[in-house]
């Protein structure tokens, strides 16, 4: 073969179409913006009868607990096909990939199927989480010491 | 035995298939040539309790078909050759531990049914084998498991990303001298190609470079150009991957692939309409298509000389995380019917 890796790579590049970045932006804000609208209305209307702190968190809950009955239900990968960073950046895409490897590792135990796999895709998010967390903590902290 | 001129092997005894049988899921009986497949199963499970036992099923029923329809009992196979795209190739193995047959599993990605029907034919030229089965299998949630993400993951496909086939193709090949069954006459074992793509949602980039090579290694050891054949199939390059290939042949080695130059993979589904992006892949997706479609046509007379090319990334899951690049293969066999030339 004549041609170099680099050059195959940008032959590579020109047969394959792009992603429709527009529709996608689009798609995202679309649904992304009306399930944290529908979050803050849930929130709104749990803090007419509980603390904020105790309403923001069910309103979390809830959301949690509808993503993961959408995953079990086998809905919630279509509507994410479309909304792609729509679902996956609020804590829906977060559910999903708890739920999601739960179910699929069934087959090969609780304990080393679902519990074993149920965070091979949320993992790195906690991960990476807590430790700027702790990161963010500890500057926070250093700052105020002066 | 076979003689060898350059890469290519020329058969002797001219294996012959003597039955094939193709089995599909539910998207692939509502594609394009879901009336051409043996049986559909309409449930994704197949009645199993996990993916893996789904493919295995799947495979299961194809070599029994196949069997059925040579008319032939598990006593009479000499060997039979399976793969597929599992690890430790357990698709097959768990598919085949009832059948009492020797076994070869073999891997070569999405490129194994060509690699089955090679070995196998190579036994029967050996003179050790008689009637011998090549069969492969995929199943999309199996894949989709072990490649990708959980099946129910909310995630967004690339546009160059392909579409496991579920389906499993088996053929029964022989040593037999009949004239009227399509026979196997020339062989090619790929050579591994790799030139550096790194995106695992774009295999038909990955393996399109190995095509070329094979295919132009094989017009030039017989001398022969795509139009002497009546029809040029490739496994799974989808849609990226054959445009590649065409593009490769024509700025390589000055080669057109025109009207008689089809792929699986865009044959297996309508790529608009089932929303598969660049079409289908995996072992299932060429043996699905050769043992029915291909073979039914060249049985009703409609080709007689046609060129089978199955193209598989060898990679796995571990060594795209790793960085690796991905290593193409395709494999090649010239099947005719007709008089014995």
């Amino acid at each position: 073969m004549s041609l170099s890796k680099n050059e195959y790579g940008n032959l590579a590049k020109k047969y394959s179409p792009p992603s429709p970045v527009l529709k996608d932006c689009l798609f995202a804000f679309l649904i992304g913006g009306s399930i944290c609208t529908f979050a803050e209305g849930l929130n709104l209307w749990f803090s007419s009868s509980m603390t904020e702190e105790e309403s923001r968190t069910l309103a979390m809950i809830t959301v949690i607990a509808i993503t993961a009955i959408l995953t079990g239900a086998g809905v919630f990968d279509s509507i994410a096909k479309h909304a792609g960073a729509g679902t996956m950046v609020p804590i829906t895409g977060f559910a999903n990939s708890i739920v999601s490897p739960a179910m699929e590792f069934r087959a090969e135990g609780t304990i080393t199927g679902t519990a074993a796999q149920m965070f091979s895709i949320a993992g790195p998010v906690i991960v990476f989480g807590c430790s700027s967390a702790a990161l963010y903590g500890l500057i926070i902290y250093l700052l105020k010491l002066y | 035995m076979a003689t060898r001129i350059g890469k290519t092997l020329i058969t002797d005894k001219k294996p012959l298939f003597l039955s094939s049988a193709a089995v599909a899921g539910k998207k692939e009986g509502e594609g394009p040539l879901g009336k051409e497949f043996d049986k559909i199963f309409e449930d994704t499970t197949l009645g199993q309790d996990c993916w893996e036992k789904a493919e295995s099923f799947l495979m299961k029923n194809a070599v029994m078909t196949a069997l059925e329809k040579a008319g032939k009992g598990m006593e009479e196979i000499d060997g039979i050759f399976a793969g597929d795209l599992l690890n430790q190739c357990t698709g097959s193995a768990f598919a085949l531990r009832e059948f009492s047959m020797p076994f070869t599993g073999l891997y070569g990605a999405c490129s194994t049914m060509a690699l089955s029907l090679i070995c196998a034919s190579l036994a029967i030229e050996s003179g050790g084998m008689s009637t011998c089965i090549a069969t492969t299998s995929s199943h999309f949630c199996s894949a989709e498991k072990q490649f990708r993400f959980p099946l129910e993951y909310g995630g967004q496909r690339a546009p160059t990303a392909q579409w496991t086939v579920t389906a499993s193709g088996a053929a029964v090949l022989s040593d037999r001298t009949d004239n009227n069954l399509p026979y196997i006459d020339k062989l090619h074992i790929g050579t591994i190609v790799d030139l550096g793509i790194t995106d695992a949602a774009n295999m038909g980039a990955a393996m399109a470079p190995a095509a070329c090579k094979t295919l132009s290694e094989f017009f030039r050891d017989t001398k022969t150009s795509p139009d002497d054949y009546d029809a040029i199939f490739t496994g799974d390059l989808g849609l990226v991957g054959s445009g590649l290939l065409k593009e490769l042949m024509m700025r390589e080695h000055g080669t057109e692939l025109g009207g008689n130059y089809f792929d699986c993979g865009l044959m297996i589904y309508d790529r608009e309409k089932q929303d598969v992006h660049s079409g289908g892949s995996g072992c299932g997706c060429s043996a699905g298509v050769l043992c029915s479609h291909i073979l039914k046509s060249m049985k009703e007379g409609k080709y007689s000389n046609i060129l089978f090319m199955a193209t598989g990334a060898l990679m796995s899951p571990v060594s795209s995380k790793e960085g690796e690049s991905i290593p193409g293969i395709a494999h090649l066999v010239n099947i005719r019917r007709g008089e014995r030339k």
